[in-house]
């Protein structure tokens, strides 16, 4: 599904990523870790197609084209979704009219057929009960006066709505507390499935423990260094980061 | 500053006697001649050029209004019954106009009334806002125009609309309409004004509005200024308010190639407060500009004023804000702000928020940003799916509606249809 080659990126005159390379396949859950400044968060914008990263080299490759090619909102519709580590506040965008609008515009791209807002309010209220969420969010303006932990809770509800193929986690649990940890752990785990695939970005391994990962990868001075099944991520726990330090990058894993 | 525009109206023979009285437009005259339209060092027209407007010939008047095809459906909000009076032009159509008996309200026409026109021409609502150029030139032509006068005590049930359509006309017209508002005591109204344009026309609106509102009226104003892409529309609008009284004004502001709106408020009584929101929004070469003057002259008074605009291409934009709280006028509580959007490289807007303090026990804070859309909030709806330009229009058109929440529904549709015509995907954005 994504294949990221040997990707160099700069970003604010300083190179970020220097050789990342990451394969994922359709099914699979990819954690990320590593410390901060490795790079975490700006693999998630790049794969998202945020401006103001210059990829030097390297290509990333999602279903078979060019990813870096895509504006963000093809990406979006060719099933690409960010959760993002700081969710922005859009006053006066109603929350249910932006997802609708957004869904709707995907779907458009796709040439599928709109969403009328009988159907898409049906849709809406199969995404909340899942995730145990109350409707209030809907009528409010996008992120706008939610607490942290309301913001990261309407990433997991829009990515529920969206059904991405392909979900980037960026420090979701970052600011969350336990409960707030599990109920995104349970949508995201709610939604795991064959087609699925999820990179779940994150400094602790603590959300390791409700979203199992197939793989875990550390990202360490933009490259990644080690590659493992969950057992890694709990000797990360254990060792710390500085347990990493000066190993050789690691194969694509 | 020598004009055509003057010349082709000023010629022309002053309008039939028994219209209006006389003395007030040869005074109109007589200082539009000495003093000509103001030019670039005069301040309060600093961002503003008459220059091409300056040069331009207009017929006074259009003698074929009566036949004019309009879209009635334009003229007037959906969905609001209730008196209207629609000009075409600046002539009255009665074919379009609806005046249904409203208690405790009557409505005249100036034209058919002498005495009370010529009350109106002499009687400025408010003595302090200086009387511009276009002010004079509607005294001295202004042929009829509308008095609302509300009974103490009347509450007047449904809004007056006041519509002013623009139609193609043999020659470019320039029209000009005096409307006045007298409210009782403890009276209140409702006023909804449209400038509606059907369809392209290089025309030269200019109307004034005086206003008194009485101890414990309210007036509650709506104004959707929508006219056409190459139309000129000259507003001046004066308020005076006593004891307790209240103002409330919506404005949008979306239409003509020159628009401008001069307004004085003054809050003469103990108490009295002026709410505005107001929002334009440009494009092409569109130049709007806004000119507030509010005088705190009472004890207690307060104004909140808070402005958007939004200019896209090589659109301008002008609001100045002053407000002056006067010696003694302790206890007044001025707020203004002016916040401002622009869409390309090439727009501008200038904002010049005025505090002029002269009493001690004062509240006040004014504010004026000018910015850009927020890249972050752009990024976040498209990397939701939505279009770039989608993703804008959202952006605008929630920056706009910030400020029309508190209109009723049927008054916030026509607001945000206005909004639309310069930022479309406006509809249920909130």
């Amino acid at each position: 599904m994504l294949k990221i080659h040997d990707l160099h990126v700069r970003a604010g005159g300083h190179e970020i990523l220097k050789g990342l390379s990451l394969s994922v396949k359709a099914g699979e859950v990819h954690a990320i870790m590593g410390p901060n400044g490795a790079g975490k968060s700006t693999l998630g914008n790049v794969l998202a197609g945020r401006e103001g990263y210059e990829v030097t080299s390297g290509t990333v490759e999602y279903e078979g084209r060019d990813l870096l090619a895509l504006a963000p909102e093809e990406r979006a519709a060719a099933g690409v979704f960010l959760a993002f580590q700081y969710p922005v506040e859009i006053p006066g965008v109603n929350n249910t009219y932006f997802l609708r609008a957004a869904l709707n515009a995907q779907r458009r791209r796709r040439g599928e057929a709109e969403l009328d807002s009988m159907q898409f309010l049906k849709r809406v209220r199969e995404k909340l009960a899942v995730l145990h969420l109350k409707d209030d969010l809907l009528h409010r303006a996008v992120n706008e006066g939610f607490s942290g932990g309301e913001k990261k809770r309407n990433e997991i509800f829009q990515l529920a709505l969206l059904e991405p193929k392909l979900a980037i986690l960026d420090e979701t649990d970052s600011g969350l507390d336990i409960d707030a940890l599990k109920m995104v752990a349970d949508g995201v785990n709610a939604m795991r499935d064959a087609q699925r695939a999820f990179v779940v970005i994150t400094h602790y391994q603590r959300l390791l423990d409700y979203i199992v990962p197939d793989f875990v990868h550390v990202l360490a001075d933009g490259r990644i260094v080690e590659s493992g099944d969950r057992t890694l991520a709990l000797k990360l726990e254990e060792h710390g980061y500085a347990w990493i330090a000066g190993r050789e990058p690691a194969g694509a894993g | 500053m020598a004009s055509a525009l003057l010349e082709s109206l000023l010629d022309a023979p002053i309008p039939a006697a028994g219209t209006a009285p006389a003395e007030p437009r040869a005074a109109a005259r007589a200082r539009l001649a000495r003093e000509g339209l103001p030019g670039a060092r005069d301040e309060a027209w600093k961002y503003t050029s008459l220059r091409a407007l300056a040069q331009r010939r207009f017929t006074d008047g259009d003698c074929g209004a009566l036949a004019r095809a309009v879209d009635a459906r334009r003229c007037g909000v959906p969905g609001i019954e209730g008196p209207r009076l629609v000009f075409v032009n600046g002539v009255f159509r009665a074919d379009l106009s609806d005046l249904p008996v409203q208690a405790g309200l009557s409505i005249l026409r100036l034209g058919e009334q002498p005495a009370a026109f010529d009350a109106a021409l002499r009687a400025r609502s408010n003595s302090a806002a200086s009387e511009d150029a276009f002010a004079l030139l509607n005294t001295a032509l202004a042929v009829d125009g509308v008095l609302l006068r509300v009974a103490g005590g009347a509450r007047v049930e449904r809004p007056v609309q006041l519509v002013f359509a623009g139609a193609p006309a043999e020659s470019d017209v320039a029209w000009h309409l005096r409307l006045r508002i007298e409210m009782g005591e403890s009276s209140a109204l409702q006023v909804i004004e449209q400038h509606v344009d059907a369809e392209m026309n290089a025309h030269l609106a200019n109307r004034v509005l005086d206003a008194e509102i009485a101890a414990g009226a309210r007036l509650e104003l709506l104004q959707l200024q929508t006219a056409a892409a190459d139309a000129s529309v000259m507003r001046t609008s004066r308020f005076a308010l006593d004891e307790g009284a209240l103002l409330s004004m919506h404005a949008v502001e979306t239409g003509a190639r020159l628009a401008r709106h001069a307004l004085a408020i003054d809050l003469r009584g103990r108490g009295a407060r002026f709410v505005a929101r107001g929002v334009f929004a440009l494009q092409g070469r569109q130049h709007a500009d806004t000119q507030l003057a509010v005088v705190h002259a009472a004890r207690d008074t307060a104004s909140d004023v808070a402005w958007r605009g939004v200019a896209d291409q090589r659109a301008r934009g002008v609001f100045r804000g002053a407000i002056t709280v006067a010696a003694g006028a302790d206890g007044a509580d001025a707020q203004l702000s002016s916040r401002n959007l622009l869409l390309s490289a090439e727009a501008e807007i200038d904002t010049q928020p005025v505090l002029e303090i002269h009493a001690d026990e004062v509240k006040a804070a004014h504010g004026a940003t000018v910015g850009q859309l927020d890249e972050r909030a752009l990024f976040y709806l498209r990397s939701r799916g939505l279009p770039l330009a989608e993703a804008r229009r959202l952006l605008v058109a929630a920056f706009c509606g910030a400020v029309l929440g508190d209109l009723p529904p049927l008054q916030r549709a026509a607001a945000d249809a206005a909004l639309a015509t310069r930022v479309p995907m406006l509809e249920s954005a909130a």
